[in-house]
């Protein structure tokens, strides 16, 4: 079978986020870009799978970005191990709906897709929104932040442990196809080996034009605007010296002052 | 046709402290709304939603519904969208809520914004806003080209107003789920170790870092966390240490939480870390080393060794609480 894998780059953890001076973006200089966290996840998922199942099947990885940069998160999962890669070339930002339709209409060309994997959430905009959507617009079954995935052994169906409310796990099987959502704890993602990387250099990467996939204007459901930083903090009082003392000043002001006791 | 429909959760017919939040934000924008329920004991809710001014409970108490199921709750959320035509959803940004309404907006043209940190609803208009890049960042979310605008609020963002009497009771109308072949099965639910609130639902969290130590001092946390009724968290370098497990991670690759009162022990701020609490109402921070990055976001902090100051703070709380 096909196993899939949706990527996104996202920057960096550490990014300082400046905003635009339109308000409706980041200022997207000196960012540097990297694999969704959530994403790696996915992809060691994928490869494991197909090393498990090793009778033939291939990892194919897909992402939707603007070229000149989204380029790179492919090589890094060719690196990883991947199959093939699958760009489709689209402008900064957009919505969670038009790109799961994208997705969709890009990925029901492909034969024999036994599942999708993906992150959980993007660290950028963090929606969680593109896997579920995506498994609507192709009528797959999903799940999202699994920590645990499992192949049947009719090959049928996967065995999915995901995380609840409440510190809870819950334990479902869904059919194949599926998409699956990952979450950190589903695995330790590999390393990019030296010659995995050499490789990733090399292979040839398929593009797609948005504009053939037939995505419009009108499947943008969400626009952002109005980007603004967080708050500042009024300054903190710190206490330091006799433990005892200002652990009761401590307790004194949450009460009174901050009145959250 | 109602403009809002308001969707609860309940533990077997106990209201959740989220889903008041959401009744109080309806009832305060003025618009008519219904209520949703489902699952064993859902009915139980009509009193509730009556008091907040719901005109109907839809709800369905087959047994499908008594553990999520993604198929089943998106298709009857896609039929009582289809009959009742709400122009607005909301629903709480709990692990639930963010599995299924994604989907159900693919399924009834709808938008949806997720993890919102607030709202500002009335006749004219619908305001949300939400954080980004790790709440580094926030943004307002317009809707644009959806038949539905599916808000799904943070927990503790809206304030709760309590409601007892109701002018007119609401009309509980039981809404059969069509026939569907299901292809997801719930197998089992693993009950968390702990019997607490859920750390994106809790108003009060203790959390520990690499700073305490070893697993052994988390009894001290849980200590503190007892007497004033919060959850306990943690950093990723003890949960990656093996010391908790993954569910109690706070932060970028973990649970985002915004509780009231986050109480940081021996954590020292890093941003991945700061990414999953920031929007925490007020910070405590306690930590030995007085530069530590934690204290820039805290408001308040004690400057000293987390294994001493805890019992000291457990010890003063109980003064104060018992
Ligand atoms: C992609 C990525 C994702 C990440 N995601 C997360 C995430 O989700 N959550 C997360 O937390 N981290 C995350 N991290 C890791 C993060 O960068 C930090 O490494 C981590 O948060 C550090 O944990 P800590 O504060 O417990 O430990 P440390 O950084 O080691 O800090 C320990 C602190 O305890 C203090 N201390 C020591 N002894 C005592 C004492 N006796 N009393 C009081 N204070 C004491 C020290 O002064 C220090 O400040 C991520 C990193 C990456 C790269």
């Amino acid at each position: 079978m096909n196993i899939l894998v949706c990527l996104k780059q996202v920057p960096d953890t550490e990014t300082k986020i400046k905003i635009n001076s339109t308000l409706a973006a980041i200022e997207s200089s000196g960012i540097k870009w990297v694999m969704n966290p959530y994403d790696e996840f996915a992809v060691e998922e994928a490869l494991k799978l197909r090393d498990k199942l090793s009778d033939g099947s291939k990892v194919l990885v897909y992402t939707l970005g603007p070229k000149a940069r989204a380029v790179e998160v492919l090589r890094t999962a060719l690196a990883m191990g991947a199959d093939d890669a699958v760009l489709i070339d689209a402008p900064e930002n957009l919505d969670p709906n038009s790109v799961a339709k994208a997705l969709s209409v890009a990925l029901k060309k492909e034969s024999d897709v036994g599942v999708v994997f993906t992150g959980k959430q993007a660290i950028d905009d963090d929606c969680s929104q593109v896997s579920q959507l995506l498994a609507e617009f192709l009528g797959f079954r999903h799940a999202t932040v699994v920590i645990k995935c499992e192949l049947g052994s009719d090959k049928n169906h996967f065995l999915v442990e995901r995380e609840v409310e409440g510190g809870s796990k819950e334990i479902i099987q869904i059919q194949k196809p599926a998409v699956i959502g990952a979450q950190k704890g589903l695995n330790t993602p590999r390393y990019a080996s030296l010659p995995g990387i050499m490789k990733a250099k090399k292979k040839e990467i398929k593009e797609i034009p948005l504009s053939s996939l037939g995505v419009s204007d009108t499947d943008k459901k969400i626009n952002f605007k109005n980007f603004q930083l967080p708050p500042e903090r009024p300054q903190a009082k710190i206490f330091e010296g006799d433990v005892a003392a200002n652990s009761v000043q401590l307790v004194k002001l949450l009460r009174e002052e901050a009145k959250v006791i | 046709m109602a403009q809002i429909l308001v969707y609860l959760e309940h533990n077997n017919g106990q209201i959740k402290k989220t889903s008041l939040e959401l009744l109080t934000a309806a009832k305060k924008s003025g618009l008519d709304f219904c209520a949703a329920a489902l699952g064993k004991g859902a009915k139980e809710l009509a009193s509730t939603a009556s008091a907040y001014g719901a005109k109907e409970l839809l709800t369905s108490t087959a047994d499908v519904f008594n553990t999520y199921n993604s198929e089943a709750y998106t298709q009857w959320f896609g039929q009582v969208i289809k009959a009742k035509k709400p122009q607005i959803l909301l629903a709480t940004a709990n692990l639930t809520g963010k599995d299924l309404f994604p989907r159900v907006a693919g399924r009834v043209n709808g938008g949806v914004a997720t993890d919102c940190t607030s709202l500002e609803l009335s006749a004219s208009s619908v305001k949300v806003r939400r954080p980004v890049y790790s709440a580094k960042a926030s943004v307002e979310v317009e809707f644009q080209n959806c038949d539905v605008k599916i808000i799904l609020m943070r927990p503790n963002a809206l304030e709760i107003k309590n409601e007892t009497s109701a002018a007119s009771p609401a009309t509980v109308s039981e809404v059969a789920l069509e026939p569907i072949d299901l292809k997801t099965i719930v197998k089992d639910v693993v009950k968390g170790a702990s019997s607490k609130v859920d750390l994106t639902e809790a108003s009060i969290i203790v959390s520990g870092g690499r700073g305490m130590k070893g697993p052994e001092n988390f009894k001290l946390l849980e200590d503190l966390a007892s007497v004033l009724g919060a959850s306990v968290g943690a950093s990723r370098a003890v949960v990656d240490a093996g010391w908790v497990g993954h569910d109690m991670q706070v932060g970028q690759t973990g649970k985002t939480v915004s509780p009231n009162l986050y109480i940081a022990c021996g954590i020292s701020g890093a941003i991945q870390h700061l990414a999953g609490m920031s929007s925490s109402k007020v910070i405590v921070a306690i930590n030995k080393d007085k530069d530590a990055p934690i204290f820039q976001k805290a408001t308040y902090g004690i400057v000293g060794d987390a294994l001493e100051i805890l019992p000291l703070l457990t010890e003063e709380f109980k003064k104060l609480l018992h």
